[in-house]
């Protein structure tokens, strides 16, 4: 029976708090990138352009039904087989990207989908232009219904970082593994990797439901 | 499907009698139902028209498509002289683009069965949103005109409530003041107490009433309550089918319908009192 | 394509994944889901506990613990069995949050009726609340075989011969990316788009059929 080494655990303690450190920022750059990327997929799906609602749907419901993992490295070696090469950190935040704007995508549709038809007929009444009516006064309302959902995607795609230790990120979970190797001993690294994602994700996801709430009071919608 | 451009249609209505709007052979369609065939009709400026009838006969499809909710299938709609879902283009009259639509659709003003008001904003910042945003008013005098235009409908006191502190009767008249903040020449009510209880409608009723004759604004009515049509409308459509099946000055419609149709839907309607 | 056989071998074996970590997880989320309604605090507590553990790690955590540290804890699994053991695991503490949501949403009359009837809490449960508490949730236990499907393609990384494995196998040989993932890809698209979204949906039908009719059914 391996005993726990507390002295083991904190000599890799500041490596793995550098590591955790580049997997919170893998994680907000890729769910950046998401927000971003999956607006824009779910406004194109409102374009009366058929073709294009159609590639998108499909592509979106592609990316939802494979895995993460294959998608990483989908990206990083078909690069090269092309004479691309891009660096495990491009590659991963490229797939990792794609993968959560497609369920940002979701999200979005389902909560601009939400704001009742005479939102949008009451500004066109008054003339608003659609730049107004979006941002002024479709969003406002959207966003508590999106809320739940980005929130619950915010704490996954933290979750999900440590896929990209299959293409050599130096994320948490390839630290530890490097650890574990360097040093054969796998029992500390790991555990604590676990340990540090439940100290990071369950608070979130508190928080998370914390600010849904405040946000719809501060809109004024008291549901 | 491009149309041709309509060369039988004038570039613009001119003269002392022009009407404020017209209707000219307007056509829409849902797929294969025809919801308005051919629909001819004027309303003079300051005129007040309140359009009754069946459910399906097409009335509220007449206030949304001037409203531009609506797409058009085929004749044209002017408002103020000039076309409203067409522009001038290729030697006659081509589809508006939105540009077009936009500058056109300032002269007409829209008040709901559902209100709609902006769940997100206090009553007076809804009247507020279009004359800032769309008018360009400052803060300031936005703000003044709203707060008369509140104090006009009896909602002074609640300037600074969400639409979801108000009652039905409340967010109507808040409504009704944010339509008028934009000036508009045209008002249009869509059913606007179908939503109501009974013993409210009476404060909806006596804002619309006051706005009679008022600045010359034109109005086009939908409504179930005929007792309020009669006393306020210059004319009375009835339709029916998607056509106008009878119209006239209120006492002529309801006291003398010619159209069996008219009498029909006159006596069912009086029944449920 | 002559690695074709070799890629259905190793989808062959991520279907048996599914399959197997499918009944994991649902042995898992009714043990644990039931456990959180319990009347007594330890028992809630320790489902609770499970849940959030599962739920806050993630999965590919959670295979390397299996496979790297359980071992020094004199339990070392085959990998194949450590494989779907963890993806039934981990995705059964999300169907235990299903499972508790669809008890609780089946309608408070059902209870009091099976009461009235003398039933005993364990023949009330098992005949009347889960059958109804099962056609509520089919509709999200069909996306959860999707994230079932594709967890599996996780246990690769504990030298689990499945789909993934084979292609990353094929590919750093022929290095022919595009091909070798591009098909993984697709296979596991046309698993769960055509096998097992209408899979699900049969089910729900079949299921459906003798249970929403009291007055139950929004369409």
């Amino acid at each position: 029976m391996i005993g726990w080494r507390w002295d083991f655990t904190l000599s890799i303690l500041p490596r793995l708090l550098e590591a955790t450190l580049n997997t919170l920022l893998a994680a907000g750059m890729g769910y950046a990138i998401a927000m971003v990327l999956g607006l824009i997929f779910a406004l194109g799906q409102r374009t009366p352009i058929k073709p294009l609602t159609f590639i998108l749907r499909e592509f979106i419901e592609f990316i939802r039904s494979t895995p993460l993992v294959l998608q990483i490295f989908f990206v990083f070696y078909v690069g090269p087989q092309f004479g691309i090469r891009l660096s495990p950190w491009t590659a991963g935040m490229i797939a990792i990207g794609l993968h959560y704007a497609a369920y940002l995508s979701e999200v979005y549709r389902g909560a601009l989908n939400a704001v009742p038809r005479g939102q949008w007929e009451a500004a066109t009444s008054l003339n608003l232009s659609m730049r107004q009516t979006y941002g002024r006064i479709i969003i406002p309302q959207a966003l508590p219904h999106a809320i739940a959902g980005m929130g619950n995607y915010l704490v996954g795609i933290f979750k999900d970082t440590p896929m990209l230790s299959v293409i050599g990120v130096a994320e948490l979970m390839h630290t530890a593994n490097a650890i574990g190797a360097e040093n054969y001993r796998f029992l500390e690294p790991f555990t604590m990797v676990g340990i540090i994602f439940l100290v990071i994700s369950l608070p979130t996801a508190a928080l998370v439901r914390l600010f849904e709430t405040w946000l719809r009071r501060k809109l004024g919608m008291i549901r | 499907m491009t149309a041709k451009p309509l060369a039988d249609y004038p570039l613009e209505l001119s003269g002392p009698d022009a009407p404020m709007v017209r209707f000219r052979n307007v056509t829409k369609r849902y797929g294969d139902l025809t919801v308005l065939d051919s629909l001819n009709l004027d309303v003079a400026e300051g005129e007040m028209v309140t359009i009754i009838g069946p459910s399906g006969s097409g009335k509220t499809t007449v206030l949304r498509m001037l409203m531009t909710l609506e797409p058009i299938d085929g004749g044209v709609i002017y408002v103020d002289g000039r076309p409203l879902t067409h522009m001038p283009g290729q030697g006659g009259l081509i589809r508006a683009d939105a540009r077009h639509l936009r500058r056109e659709r300032a002269n007409i003003g829209m008040c709901f069965q559902h209100f709609n008001l902006f769940p997100h904003m206090t009553a007076l910042e809804n009247c507020m949103e279009g004359p800032v945003q769309v008018l360009g008013l400052s803060k300031q005098d936005a703000r003044e005109r709203g707060e008369e235009l509140l104090e006009m409908v009896g909602m002074a006191d609640k300037r600074d409530e969400h639409p979801a502190r108000l009652s039905g009767g409340q967010q109507q008249r808040v409504a009704i003041a944010r339509a008028l903040a934009m000036r508009p020449k045209v008002m249009l009510f869509d059913e606007v107490t179908s939503a109501l209880d009974p013993e409210v409608t009476g404060e909806v009723t006596s804002v619309i009433r006051n706005l009679v004759g008022a600045h010359n604004l034109t109005m086009l009515m939908v409504t179930h309550q005929m007792g309020f049509a009669r006393d306020i409308s210059d004319r009375v459509c009835f339709f029916y089918d998607g056509r106008i099946e009878e119209q006239g000055t209120p006492d002529e419609l309801f006291d003398n319908p010619q159209q069996e149709r008219t009498q029909q839907f006159l006596s069912a309607v009086n029944e449920a009192f | 394509m002559q690695y074709g056989p070799r890629l259905l071998d190793g989808a062959w074996v991520s279907v048996q994944q599914t399959v197997l970590a499918a009944g994991v997880a649902i042995v898992i989320a009714l043990s644990m889901g039931l456990m959180r309604m319990a009347p007594v605090l330890p028992v809630r507590w320790a489902a609770t506990v499970y849940i959030e553990v599962f739920r806050g790690t993630s999965l590919l955590v959670q295979l390397y613990w299996v496979f790297f540290v359980l071992p020094l804890f004199g339990l070392t699994l085959d990998k194949f069995l450590a494989g779907f053991l963890t993806v039934g695991m981990n995705l059964g503490a999300y169907g235990a949050e299903l499972v508790r949501g669809a008890i609780r949403s089946v309608p408070r009359g059902q209870w009091e009726a099976a009461l009235a009837l003398n039933m005993s809490p364990a023949r009330r449960m098992w005949r009347i609340i889960l059958p109804q508490a099962l056609v509520v949730m089919l509709p999200a236990w069909g996306n959860l075989m999707i994230e079932l499907l594709k967890g599996t393609a996780l246990v690769a990384l504990i030298s689990v011969a499945d789909l993934m494995f084979v292609a990353r196998q094929i590919n750093s040989s022929t290095f022919l990316s595009a091909q070798t993932f591009g098909t993984a890809l697709i296979l596991y698209y046309v698993a769960a788009r055509f096998f097992i979204t209408p899979g699900m949906r049969w089910l729900e039908r079949r299921l459906g059929r003798h249970l929403s009719r009291t007055g139950g059914t929004r369409t």
